[in-house]
């Protein structure tokens, strides 16, 4: 049984890091000194909005994608 | 005497119950750099500026999101599903472009070929109906064909935006009829998006009657994108006022501006 805080491993926009375990997803964006309100989130597929972003916790194995726009035609 | 005609007056261009000024509709991809953007933006005169959806750069070796260069709050911003292949990408896209929180406006393309980048018509029509259901205003990047034209109307698309040429190709419009039996056909607005070269490529698509025109490279790729923007808003201006004002029939023969009378003998 993996405890709280213990390090496990994800894929966050493609590559496997290695986060803190029982970290909001908000808390993520904060560790990586991300503004929530200019990225959006996509967590396991499914879109998380920004008034659940502490309310969803990181789990190992867990796939996240953190987008947001840039120049395109 | 006879009466002077009416200069006629052009009618607001609305594209999901939303009004705008500008029939310039610009891309923000591939400026050399982020103020020559923002320059040729405003240079354009454009209401509607395209964006993409991409991941976040986490080593931060690129430069950050296209926002921190343009105001949101001064343009209306137009997210693309490009790049997406399938159906289920573009939905994917569009759902994450709409969780941004701007509008529920999106431009959507499907590719089928990777060389032509020519929509796979087919896969658009899907993601068209999914989206619509879902409550997405889509603006429909597709080809010159007619039916398909039909469909995404159908379908409940907001707007049909066939392509000039292919996409950064700048060709110039290649199909004028299939364009103008388009905008002809559909109630929906007709925005042509992709191929525009040049200043006069834009004048004789809007000459084509249709409702607007959006295009990226022909500024992104000018020598001077900010020069180039100004030509297009002109362009897109004299296009539309010569659709307006109606030209004058094409004749095989001369036929003399001057008056034949009065000659002397």
């Amino acid at each position: 049984m993996a405890h709280l805080n213990d390090a496990i491993e994800v894929t966050l926009n493609g590559e496997p890091r290695t986060v803190t375990g029982g970290l909001t997803l908000l808390a993520l964006l904060r560790s990586l000194a991300l503004d929530p309100r200019a990225v959006v989130v996509e967590h396991n597929r499914a879109i998380v909005r920004r008034p659940q972003l502490a309310d969803v916790t990181v789990a190992a194995g867990d796939t996240i994608e953190l987008v947001h726009f840039v120049g395109g035609g | 005497m006879t009466a002077a005609v009416d200069t006629i007056r052009d009618t607001p261009f609305v594209i999901g119950g939303r009004a705008f000024h500008s029939r310039l509709m610009v891309g923000t991809g591939k400026y050399r750099d982020n103020e020559t953007m923002a320059r040729a933006l405003e240079a354009s005169g454009a209401d509607i500026v395209t964006v993409a959806v991409r991941r976040v750069d986490l080593d931060r070796s690129k430069e950050a999101g296209v926002l921190y260069h343009l105001d949101p709050s001064r343009y209306f911003l137009l997210a693309n599903t490009a790049g997406c292949f399938t159906a289920a990408d573009a939905v994917r896209y569009a759902r994450l472009a709409r969780e941004a929180g701007f509008n529920e406006f999106i431009k959507l393309e499907v590719i089928g070929d990777q060389e032509t980048l020519l929509p796979d018509v087919q896969g658009l029509l899907e993601a068209a109906r999914t989206l619509v259901k879902d409550g997405f205003k889509v603006l429909a990047y597709t080809n010159e064909d007619l039916v398909t034209a039909l469909r995404l109307e159908e379908a409940g698309c907001a707007a049909v935006m066939p392509l000039a040429s292919p996409i950064g190709s700048g060709l110039g419009l290649l199909n004028p009829y299939g364009v103008r039996t388009i905008k002809r056909r559909l109630t929906v607005p007709v925005v042509v998006d992709a191929g525009v070269g040049t200043a006069s490529d834009a004048c004789v698509t809007m000459e084509q009657g249709v409702d607007g025109i959006l295009m990226n490279t022909a500024l992104a790729a000018a020598r001077d994108p900010v020069r180039m923007a100004t030509a297009m808003r002109l362009a897109v201006e004299a296009g539309r006022s010569a659709y307006l004002a109606g030209r004058m029939p094409k004749r095989e023969v001369a036929t003399p501006s001057s008056p034949l009378e009065g000659m002397l003998d």
